[in-house]
């Protein structure tokens, strides 16, 4: 009920500026013709993890990806806490399937770069993505920042910047923003030792906090063909 | 000196009683390991399985040997108390309800000395005690689980320390509940030293610990500003510290460091002098002590 | 040459109770000295001060010429002792409890020399048995060995008798004996039963409520040509005082009702004409008690508990 009232309201705002829309439509199917280049890719990194509870070391983190929609980030020798959206570094789930509507949210800037906003409303009443918003890099043909609410996980928030993978649509250095859950347990389950650290800081605005995950690609290896095992 | 201390020793090892807390130690571990071994995941969800939403956590990967041992620390050390108490409660009450104390002070060596002896043995022991549960808590969980990094759940946050970086941080932390079990032992042969049998002083000891520790943790803001500063089993669970990661300005954290090396330096200063004022007070004591028993 | 142990007014207090009071003797080289008092005397208390186990709240103490307190591990070096009951380490043998102690004596014992102490107690045959297995009498066997196994000059025996059988009473004060005789030990041992230290002693002391009733040689206190000869006059106390002063002081014991003099029946006679010539109106005068009577009496009264035997 409230998305078709937002459909509707979406509609509306957007109807004077259909002819642009085209514009934008297409512009997005190049972006997505880029991206669709790539079938499968590895990438090593090095993932960082900002989390207010979470003091966790830097990890060197392998990046697997196969078409459509597969995604997955390990940390081959140790223990990594990987965001659960950050399957959404991967734009392929947003922009493959087609089954969205394109509107033209503007112009913007993103780290000084001309951008086009786009906004991208999945067709799909149920689809666990709501709303994304793109920063598209007109020149480069190329996604800056996108900001994705999903159904049940909060919003998450990219940022990305090209270097020697830019012709792939792929990008350097990926900067990931998600909401997570309050972490808290009982004392009497882990008798800490108080040793006068001052406690994590608390997010303004209650139970949700805010983290960011960090990652330099080093480097991509790209349809090379890649086994399912991989993803389990 | 080395003589009387190896006799003492000799006494605590040929002492059936002795063997308790070493049977007890592998019980409880080995216990904890087949649990994990079973059920290490299971457990691992019931702490954490709240942050699956956010994240992927690695159950698979955090059940290893490295972490298993800190499991097995953090519910067994605050137990350990009371197996020193066992042994070190008896250590000059035990003679005195057995007889042998008057023929032992009628020797030519000074209280003193003898006392020393005995509580020198008391840190051998519980040295050889921690050795034993390292031997299994960290050698056999190693064997059996392999390492990995180390992830501690604390009541506010997740320290994750990396597999190279573990086990100084292990030898550190037994070292430092050696000195907190030396400091129970000191506090037994006290009270050992004024009791004239053996279940007293053991007794004793257990509720001190008991009583102090419910102080220590309870929370109460009386009690955390008059009591807790004052309170030995406060400073206890300081081998915890070096599981606490020190972190970057960004953050992240950084290898070899603890959160706060200070807070533990506190901690082995204050239990430092505990053990120097229980020995001290037994010495005093025992000098002047008429042996009637 | 210097008395083994020389007391001079030894006293322990504890708390209101006076468990030795005053106490003055001395034990010489080669004494088989006899202690002698009911429970609760001050006998244990005593040994226990001589063994540095108790310190006194005044007096001295002297062993070999020395000051005990100042020469503590010098002097104990040279005392072995058994304290009340034999107590060891009952989960250790026989062997191991005597090996440990002569290790805490000072002295470094091969298993030979240990097999021979304790085949000189016949415990040879249970030498690898536990403790907690023997009987009282082996255990007291093994509390000697204990006591001698570093070749002390003095042996220090509290209540040996204890718990003994007759058989194990009569091996024990034959123990002592041969150890007196043929090794040439001072020998200190306490007991209750005077006919006890009367077979062992050559010299012993009485003691009474921490008090020392009297002290000598065993052939001269126990001599039946004396006896205590009992004197009630029209005022005891002065006339006690009177007698301090004369040369009966020396026959003078205390306790009882009246005025008791140990001495020969023959000098009652001059013992009564010194007492008309003091002007006392005497009422009564009883030579009619030997001393062993006397001093069984004061051996075997019900008296007030030791505070070192609880």
């Amino acid at each position: 009920m409230k998305r078709s009232f937002l459909w509707c309201l979406a509609a509306l705002t957007v109807s004077p500026l259909i002819p642009r829309a085209q514009t934008v439509q297409q512009l997005v199917e190049k972006v997505k013709a880029k991206i669709d280049q790539v079938k499968d890719y590895t990438a090593t990194g090095r993932m960082k993890t900002n989390v207010s509870f979470l003091k966790v070391p830097v990890a060197n983190v392998v990046i697997y990806f196969r078409k459509p929609d597969q995604l997955k980030i390990k940390n081959e020798k140790g223990i990594s806490f990987v965001p659960r959206g950050a399957v959404s570094i991967n734009l392929n789930n947003v922009l493959s399937n087609g089954a969205y509507t394109v509107l033209d949210a503007g112009k913007d800037k993103v780290n000084g770069i001309a951008v086009q906003v786009v906004k991208l409303l999945p067709v799909d009443d149920n689809a666990e993505v709501v709303l994304s918003t793109l920063y598209i890099d007109e020149a480069r043909l190329v996604i800056l920042k996108s900001r994705t609410t999903t159904r049940d996980n909060g919003s998450y928030e990219l940022e990305m910047s090209y270097g020697n993978y830019v012709n792939y649509g792929l990008p350097d250095k990926i900067l990931f923003s998600f909401n997570t859950k309050e972490y808290k347990l009982p004392k009497g389950i882990t008798f800490d030792f108080d040793d006068g650290a001052p406690p994590p800081k608390e997010t303004a605005g209650g139970k949700g906090k805010k983290g960011r995950a960090e990652i330099s690609i080093r480097s991509y290896t790209i349809n090379k063909g890649l086994s399912g095992d991989v993803f389990k | 000196m080395w003589t009387l201390l190896q006799i003492e020793l000799y006494k605590i090892f040929r002492k059936p009683r002795t063997y308790i807390a070493f049977g007890a130690i592998a019980a409880f571990i080995l216990l904890i390991q087949l649990a994990l071994l079973v059920n290490g995941k299971q457990y691992l969800q019931f702490v954490l399985g709240f942050l699956d939403d956010s994240f992927e956590i690695p159950y698979d990967k955090i059940n290893n040997g490295y972490w298993i041992c800190f499991a097995i620390l953090n519910l067994l050390l605050i137990h350990v108390p009371i197996l020193v108490a066992l042994v070190a409660g008896d250590i000059v009450s035990g003679e005195a309800n057995m007889g042998t104390l008057r023929l032992l002070v009628s020797k030519p060596i000074s209280r003193t000395q003898l006392l020393l002896a005995k509580f020198l043995a008391a840190v051998a022991y519980v040295i050889v005690l921690l050795t034993w549960m390292a031997l299994i808590a960290l050698g056999l969980s190693i064997a059996l689980f392999g390492t990995g990094d180390v992830v501690v759940a604390k009541a506010m946050e997740l320290h994750q320390i990396e597999q190279h970086d573990v086990l100084w941080r292990y030898f550190a932390a037994f070292g430092f509940a050696a000195l907190a079990l030396v400091v129970v032992a000191s506090l037994s042969l006290l009270l050992s030293t004024v009791s004239e049998n053996s279940i007293g002083p053991i007794v004793a000891t257990v509720c001190i610990i008991i009583v102090c520790t419910l102080i220590s943790e309870m929370q109460i803001p009386l009690y955390d500003k008059y009591l807790k500063p004052y309170l030995f089993t406060t400073y206890m669970l300081g081998w915890k510290g070096f599981f606490y990661i020190g972190v970057d300005d960004d953050g992240q954290t950084i290898r070899g460091s603890v959160q706060n090396a200070s807070a533990i330096f506190k901690c082995i200063g204050v239990l430092v002098a505990y053990v120097i004022g229980f020995v001290t007070a037994s010495v005093l004591l025992f000098r002047k002590k008429d042996i009637l028993s | 040459m210097p008395a083994i142990i020389q007391v001079e007014h030894l006293s322990k207090r504890f708390n209101d109770i006076n468990a030795v009071d005053d106490l003055s003797f001395s034990v010489e080289q080669g004494d088989v000295y006899g202690f002698l008092g009911q429970n609760g005397a001050g006998k244990s208390t005593t040994i226990r001060m001589l063994l540095t186990l108790v310190r006194p709240s005044a007096g001295s103490i002297r062993v070999f010429g020395n000051e005990l307190s100042s020469h503590r591990a010098a002097i104990l070096r040279q005392v072995g002792a058994v304290i009340e009951r034999p107590d060891l380490y009952k989960y250790l043998s026989a062997y191991d409890n005597l090996a440990l102690f002569a290790r805490m004596s000072g002295i470094k014992a091969k298993k030979d020399f240990l097999l021979e102490q304790l085949r000189m107690v016949g415990l040879e045959d249970r030498a690898f048995s536990k403790v907690k297995t023997f009987s009282q009498g082996m255990k007291q066997r093994l509390g000697i060995a204990v006591a001698l196994v570093h070749d002390p000059k003095l042996i220090i025996l509290d209540e040996p008798s204890n718990g003994l059988d007759p058989q194990g009473i009569a091996d024990m004060r034959n123990l002592v004996i041969r150890l007196s005789r043929d090794r040439g030990k001072t020998i200190l041992v306490s007991s209750h039963l005077l006919s006890e230290v009367e077979l062992m002693a050559n010299r012993m002391l009485i003691l009474h409520k921490g008090k020392k009733v009297v002290e000598g040689l065993v052939s001269e206190l126990l001599d039946p040509s004396r006896s205590v000869v009992h004197v009630e006059t029209d005022n005891d106390e002065a006339i006690r005082t009177k007698l301090l002063q004369t040369k009966w002081s020396r026959f003078l014991q205390p306790g009882g009702n009246g005025i008791q003099l140990a001495m020969s029946k023959h000098e009652v006679p001059a013992l009564v004409s010194d007492l008309v010539g003091m002007g006392a109106g005497i009422r009564r005068v009883d030579p009619a008690h030997s001393l062993e009577d006397y001093f069984l009496s004061l051996t075997t009264q019900p008296g007030h508990v030791d505070a070192a035997a609880n």
